[in-house]
């Protein structure tokens, strides 16, 4: 009996490192791009990711066929959120990093426009996810997509004051 | 420029230099992760005691107080002169 659970043990220790393996780089890339760090210093990110995937190790037993990746990237978006309401709600914006390509973004439109474009979440599973209304979603989608790709002139912090919406 | 065409560009531009994995990434999360099933193993047991110690808490007390007895009365008068 203590040997075959054990083995058992043994088995799911060896499927979560098959996953960390394969999940990590793709998690890691949307965490730096949530928390807008450079790709080679982003000890945010990592923390973020660690924290995920350590959730998830501790619930490996009792996924029941859920898919873990979702699981942890779900984990990832809702922990972002609740730090950044919290480190940014009264204070404004971070300093932007220029290492990301997203430093102008609010993290509200961050989060909406990586789970939108970078995991190829539907519209409406970020909407609940995120606690907004799918139309609401779409345009700060909208938003985000045309900062990106049409900076306005000036400084950076162009849009001080954007906030995150709780979830 | 359409939506599809904005959003491929965008989605160039976020895959984009992904950053290196750091290689002890797998220890660190298996640490915190069994720190995590401990402690909540923990605060399961603290519940099922606290849960535990009440019940027989209560049962002492309603073997020794009695409550669905029946008071003994107090207020008849005393019997006198009979």
């Amino acid at each position: 009996m203590r040997s075959r659970q054990a083995s058992q043990g043994a088995r799911r220790a060896r499927e979560f490192e098959a996953f960390v393996a394969g999940a990590a780089g793709r998690l890691l890339h949307a965490a730096t791009l949530l928390t807008a760090e450079a790709p080679g210093d982003n000890p945010r990110a990592r923390r973020l990711l660690t924290l995920a995937l350590a959730h998830t190790y501790a619930s490996w037993n009792r996924l029941r066929g859920e898919d873990p990746y979702d699981r942890t990237r779900q984990y990832l978006a809702t922990r972002f959120a609740r730090d950044a309401w919290h480190r940014y709600g009264g204070l404004g914006r971070a300093r932007p990093q220029p290492g990301s390509p997203l430093a102008r973004l609010s993290p509200q439109e961050r989060l909406i426009l990586v789970l939108r474009l970078y995991e190829g979440v539907a519209e409406e599973q970020t909407a609940a996810l995120l606690g907004l209304s799918t139309e609401r979603v779409r345009a700060i989608c909208n938003r985000a997509t045309t900062t990106l790709l049409h900076p306005p002139r000036g400084p950076a912090p162009a849009v001080v004051g954007a906030k995150v919406a709780p979830s | 420029m359409s939506r599809p065409d904005r959003e491929a560009r965008v989605r160039q531009l976020l895959e984009q230099t992904p950053p290196p994995v750091p290689p002890d990434l797998h220890a660190d999360v298996v640490r915190r992760g069994d720190r995590l099933v401990r402690r909540r193993t923990a605060a399961r047991r603290m519940l099922w005691l606290l849960l535990f110690a009440a019940s027989v808490a209560f049962l002492v007390w309603a073997l020794t107080a009695r409550p669905w007895v029946e008071p003994p009365s107090e207020t008849t008068p005393p019997l006198t002169g009979w």
